[in-house]
């Protein structure tokens, strides 16, 4: 780990004016992910700039009735909110499947939407990653990549996004809060989330140097029947081979509404729009629920050894929706 | 004053529950390990690992690294001290990684091949991390599976046999109305101990001071006298508080650098290993290919036993996982075939790791055994019941005790297996299917001769002192309680010394001989201690002291299949549209000799136990064909049982009397994993229908396997 | 400018203060066993998947190794060296000591500091990966052997001790629930080996009395 200079600081302005375009710096969160990145060699910045002090751990509910999160509040403090367990039982549920009580206890918003693959190459610097080296190759398509992207992936990179949060976030619509130095900005997650192609290293559309401050959940009364499901190969304490955020409202056996997000199949929080659109309108039915897997699921590609993920989720996507048409019948 | 052993008559130490004499330093966080104990001058070693599979080391740029801040020195084959690993010593030639920078060949990823010494640890890592190393590459070769070329039978040892054959296979399997030909696979697994190897070296008034964590300090001590070409009394090794071990603590590359640094800086150095660093350089166990095939006649008994077994070495060093040896105690057939055969390829030399052999082995067997009793249709207990020798069906010895059915039969009492419907996939709770599973379980009850000296002191107590290790078994408080039965004293009066090589030679802690060889030999002390002390007198102010050596009881103990036994029970649950399985509760009822300390044996038991559940559902290390090294090499990517994997998991034992035996202690360290993955499959099959024959059982598995309806069978 | 790449902190542990140079790079973790002799809190891993350094922080727990030592100035750390009152042991260490709840011993203090923090975190009401229903108005979950599990799993065992830790953390969690009868928490634990002549029976069942 390289010698690097560190810096607290107590509001917004200043952190991102002490960052500036330094592309050596970085700013620190709960360190769970940098940190980690940073023994194993993959990050060397030479500065730190502390944002855990930074007003920005509040949880709020907006005028219109949705919720902001700061950018700051922990995956702990988040999950354990009643605000957010109540209207959006699936974020709760899914930051609760992530890493563990002590990490939760560490790790941040911001952080989180912003952590690092966990693709075994991209963390070893013996061997080649175009995430980590551009243009040095991907060595997962011919090698280990059973849990590896079967959406959205690209011949240069087919590395997922490990986040159980987002995929809850990315089935509520939410929107990632930033800051910068010419002033303050907003992304939808559904563009905050670069596509593969053939730049796998650059990961978000968030400006160079920009910060981020927080997330807007809308108000989505249809999160209120949701859930998350993990399936991983530990029955904790790992990350998701497949998961799924779903919230549903069936009235008179018709699907209203619906939201379909996957974990562990692309290189973000994949929302399933395909899936929402297929059912949407449609009858709420173990043959319908089906067949918006299969329409969603009709771009997967697959390697050699993750074939099994578009049965998984399939069958995923079936169980969700049918305990929640259950659950909603109750 | 006068001491006395027995006047009171206070026995019964062994056998009653105790908790650990070094609890409280371990839940105070009191408890040093190897890592932790302060010296002045202390300086931080760092290793650099190979990042080819094959080749030669072209260069080792030290210079800019030098001058980075803090460090002291970079050790590597150009410039460390010399070493000679051409010795064999207590358990034979050693891994050639013990000659660590001798030569500038690379025989995998992994291979030590520079350490960086400084100030700091955080200097240190830095600096290795910078070093910058020039590799001459050669093409590499790290593909294993089943019948590869390459693939050979080792030469027969009398210690050790590779290959044993009575009767015609071929004949036998052909004439017999049932018979299972069926391949399995276990995966590289790791041991993974919590406690990384620390080694710190020193140079103390002309002696090699080594602080370790190791199974063994006097074999260790041996080892580093050998290899530096010391005076054995020159050298002292103590491992006080080893934080686990598994077969993975033995002589490594951390202790040998320390010594080569602290012998080149005059300070003293301490080498910590990393935990990406320990998947390769401390060893692991071999992944298996192994083939059963089984013959028998309706009613079960067998005509045919054939196993066949094959595990992987490096180019350097051949060590055999013997996962086909269970056979040769377990059954008998009119013929019987068993081998063990290896693969040398570009990878690190496997180990010994928990229950090595009988661990991959029994989950091939007793799969085996299962698949057997459902093609005919009978019990899976009776089956094994039907087939128990009356003496071993290799050697033609008798048993010293035998108590598998026992554990049977109580075991299926308590699991409630009569109330079993043998049929699979009859049993659903919501979206899991349910199933329960059985297996047999053996490990071998050796003995190797050991020192102890046990001394009466003048304030009535008295102190043992023996170069046993304490891994996390148990073993000292176990120690203390046969010295205490053994001098007839109250266990308070016993203060138990470890783990130190000037205490002289004793068995290493592992094979499940530890406990056994060190309480034999503490037994034999206290025997001789009481024998002067019934002669009266004064205790003059350094004690009387009497020492053992077992070396002539052991050589004299009669030859016989000396083993433990058990019965392993399981229930799963299996989410087939998941792939997820999840075991519910495990049942163990072991037949182990006496049980010196029920609730640490307990709790060696039930750790076995997890072990098995673990290799069972988790456990994979993974290794990239391109690179030949290990992708993952970490806890993220490396999975054991974390606690939420584990359900309610009991043992218990049978009374286990081996008349002939002296200490009548079997050891308990490895039978407690022997059979738990394949009572766990057998019980996947049980819920699902379908066979899992690879291991790990992966949700991915299970997902593509799906079920099988009852009725239809594998072909 | 040079940036400064070492500081001098302050660190506030276990109720003493304690100034020392530190080296950016060191993490907490580092400093207590490296600079502090504080050498309770172990390093398994070093980077944050096995549990072993978890020491408390603001009363919460975390892992020590990936919190650097220089972002842990003004924040109150107890380690294991701090949770016992005097000689008298946590109740948590006693019952780690009196239920086995260990065998190596060095995932033990971490899996105790853990275990301090879980049962804090279970009585505010936070809910669990094994929580059925998250929401509010279900209530707070009692503290079944599965939910201890789960609760549990950032801490790695290799021993294979997890079974007498469950029991250890209920134990101890049913007596600190004993001491505080008015909260609102529920509780149901194991009080010891159950009875596994019932296949049909959940763990669950079978841990609780």
């Amino acid at each position: 780990m390289r010698e690097f200079g560190y810096q607290r600081v107590f509001d917004v302005p200043g952190a991102v004016a002490r960052l500036g375009a330094d592309p050596d710096a970085r700013y620190l969160g709960g360190g769970t992910n940098l940190v980690d990145l940073m023994k194993a060699g993959v990050e060397r910045p030479a500065l730190l700039i502390d944002v855990r002090e930074l007003p920005l751990d509040g949880i709020e509910t907006t005028d219109d009735g949705g919720l902001r999160i700061g950018a700051t509040v922990t995956n702990s403090d988040l999950a354990a909110h009643p605000e957010v367990r109540r209207r959006y039982p699936a974020l709760a549920q899914a930051v609760l499947a992530g890493a563990s009580g002590q990490l939760r206890n560490m790790a941040t918003v911001g952080g989180n939407l912003l952590q690092r693959t966990r693709c075994g190459y991209f963390a070893d610097l013996a061997k080649p990653c175009n995430k980590r080296v551009p243009g040095s190759g991907c060595p997962a398509i011919e090698g280990e990549h059973h849990n590896h992207a079967i959406l959205g992936a690209s011949e240069h990179c087919v590395a997922i996004h490990p986040s159980d949060m987002g995929v809850a976030l990315a089935a509520f619509d939410a929107v990632i809060s930033y800051e910068t130095a010419d002033g303050p900005g907003e992304l939808p997650l559904a563009e905050f989330y670069l596509p593969v192609g053939d730049t796998p290293h650059l990961e978000t559309a968030l400006p160079s140097g920009a910060l981020i401050t927080g997330v807007t959940l809308p108000p989505t009364p249809v999160a209120a029947v949701s859930r998350y499901r993990k399936v991983r190969e530990r029955a904790s304490y790992a990350f998701a081979i497949g998961s799924i955020a779903a919230a549903l409202d069936v009235q008179d056996g018709v699907v209203r509404e619906v939201r379909l997000a996957l974990g562990a199949v692309a290189s973000r929080p994949w929302r399933a729009q395909e899936a929402e659109r297929v059912l949407t309108g449609g009858p709420a039915s173990a043959d319908a629920f089906a067949a918006a897997a299969d329409a969603e699921l009709a771009a997967a590609k697959t390697l050699p050894h993750n074939g099994y993920k578009v049965t998984l989720m399939r069958n995923l996507v079936v169980a969700m929706l049918t305990e929640l048409t259950e659950e909603a019948a109750r | 004053m006068t001491t006395t052993t027995g006047t009171t008559a206070v026995t019964g130490a062994v056998g009653a529950a105790h908790t650990r004499l070094e609890g409280r330093d371990k839940v105070t966080g009191a408890a040093r390990y190897a890592g932790e104990i302060p010296f002045a001058e202390l300086a931080h070693g760092w290793l650099v690992l190979s990042t080819i599979a094959r080749g030669r080391v072209r260069s080792v740029e030290s210079a800019p690294v030098l001058a980075m801040p803090g460090v002291l020195t970079v050790l590597h084959h150009g410039n460390a001290p010399r070493v000679d690993g051409s010795y064999a010593g207590m358990l034979g030639r050693p891994d050639p990684i013990v000659e660590v920078f001798q030569h500038d060949r690379v025989p995998y990823v992994g291979w030590p091949v520079a350490l960086v010494v400084a100030e700091t640890s955080e200097q240190a890592r830095e600096a290795a991390e910078a070093l910058v190393v020039q590799y001459d590459e050669e093409p590499h070769d790290i593909a294993f599976f089943a019948d590869r070329p390459g693939t050979y039978t080792p030469e027969n040892s009398p210690a050790a046999q590779a290959e044993t054959e009575k009767g015609d296979i071929e004949a036998e399997l052909a004439a017999s109305a049932v018979v299972v030909d069926a391949a399995y696979t276990t995966p590289e697994e790791h041991h993974s101990s919590l406690e990384p190897h620390a080694a710190t070296a020193r140079w103390d008034s002309g002696r090699l001071d080594v602080v370790d964590s190791n199974q063994g300090s006097m074999w260790v001590a041996d080892e580093l006298a050998k290899l530096f070409s010391l005076d054995p009394a020159s050298v002292r090794v103590r491992s006080e508080h080893v934080g686990g071990a598994f077969g993975s603590k033995g002589v490594r590359p951390h202790q040998i650098l320390a010594v080569m640094a602290t012998t080149v800086l005059h300070r003293p150095v301490r080498v910590v290993l990393t935990r990406r660093q320990m998947f390769s350089l401390v060893g692991y166990r071999s992944p298996t290919a192994q083939r059963v095939r089984l013959g028998a006649d309706t009613d079960g008994r067998l005509r045919a036993f054939d196993h066949q077994a094959q595990s992987l070495t490096s180019t350097v060093h051949e060590f055999i996982e013997r996962s086909a040896d269970m056979g040769r105690v377990m059954y008998d057939a009119d013929a019987h075939h068993t081998v063990n055969r290896v693969v040398p390829l570009d990878v690190p030399t496997p180990t010994w790791m928990r229950a090595p052999g009988e661990a991959p082995g029994s989950f091939a067997l007793e799969s085996a055994l299962d698949e057997l009793a459902e093609k005919i249709g009978m019990d899976p207990i009776a089956l094994r019941a039907r087939n128990e020798p009356d003496a071993g069906p290799v050697s033609g010895l008798p048993f010293s005790s035998r108590n598998v059915l026992a554990c049977f039969q109580e075991g299926a009492r308590r699991f409630g297996w009569a109330d079993r419907d043998p049929r699979p996939g009859t049993r659903r709770e919501g979206r899991w299917l349910l199933g329960t599973g059985t297996a047999a379980a053996t490990y071998s009850s050796g003995v190797v001769p050991s020192t102890a000296a046990v001394t009466a002191e003048t304030d009535g107590t008295f102190t043992v002192r023996i170069t046993a290790a304490d891994v996390g078994t148990g073993a000292r408080t176990a120690l203390a309680l046969i010295a205490a039965d053994a001098l007839e004293v109250e266990p308070g009066r016993i203060r138990i010394q470890i783990a130190d090589s000037d205490f002289g030679p004793a068995m290493i802690a592992g094979g499940s001989m530890g406990t056994r060889s060190w309480g034999w030999a503490i037994m034999a002390a206290a025997r001789e201690l009481r024998e002067q002390l019934v002669l009266g007198g004064d205790i003059p102010p350094q004690g009387i002291t009497a020492r053992s050596d077992t070396g002539a009881a052991v050589s004299a103990l009669a030859k016989k299949e000396r083993h433990s036994f058990g019965a392993q029970f399981a229930e799963v649950a299996v989410d087939v549209t998941s792939g997820e399985v999840r075991v519910r509760r495990m049942l163990g009822i072991f037949a182990a000799g006496r049980i010196v300390n029920p609730l640490t044996a307990r709790s060696q038991f039930i750790g076995g136990m997890t072990w098995g559940l673990s290799m069972a559902l988790h456990e994979e290390a993974i290794r990239d064909q391109a690179s030949g090294g290990h992708v993952g090499a970490d806890f993220a990517g490396y999975h054991f049982a974390a606690n939420a994997d584990v359900p309610l998991i009991e043992a218990d034992w049978v009374d286990d009397p081996d008349a002939d035996d002296p200490v009548g202690i079997k050891g308990i360290g490895e039978i407690g994993i022997v059979g738990a993955a394949a009572a766990i499959a057998n019980a996947v099959w049980h819920a699902t229908g379908v066979r899992h024959r690879d291991l790990p059982i992966r949700p991915d598995r299970v997902l593509l396997a799906g079920t099988r309806p009852a009725g239809e069978r594998d072909a | 400018m040079a940036l400064s790449t070492s500081s001098a902190i302050t660190l506030n542990i276990n109720g003493e203060k304690h100034t020392l140079p530190v080296d950016h790079r060191t993490t907490l973790l580092d400093a207590l066993r490296e600079h502090l002799d504080l050498t309770g809190t172990k390093k398994g891993c070093d980077q944050g998947q096995c549990g072993a350094c978890t020491v408390l922080i603001d009363g919460r727990r975390a892992v020590s190794c990936l919190q650097l030592a220089i972002a842990s100035e003004g924040r109150v750390i107890t380690t294991i060296e701090g949770v016992a009152d005097g000689e008298r042991l946590h109740p948590v260490q006693q019952a780690f000591l009196d239920l086995d709840g260990y065998q190596c011993g060095y995932c033990t203090p971490g899996q105790i500091c853990s275990a301090i923090a879980m049962i804090e975190e279970h009585a505010a009401g936070w809910p669990s990966a094994a929580t059925a229903d998250v929401r509010p108005e279900a209530g707070a979950p009692p503290l079944t052997a599965d939910e201890i599990r789960e609760r549990m799993s950032g801490n790695l065992c290799r021993c294979g001790a997890y079974v007498s830790i469950v029991q250890a953390v209920a134990q101890a969690a049913e007596a600190e629930a004993a001491q505080t009868p008015t909260t609102a928490r529920q509780f149901s634990g194991p009080s010891g080996p159950g009875d596994l002549a019932h296949p049909a029976g959940t763990t669950d069942a079978e841990m609780t009395a």
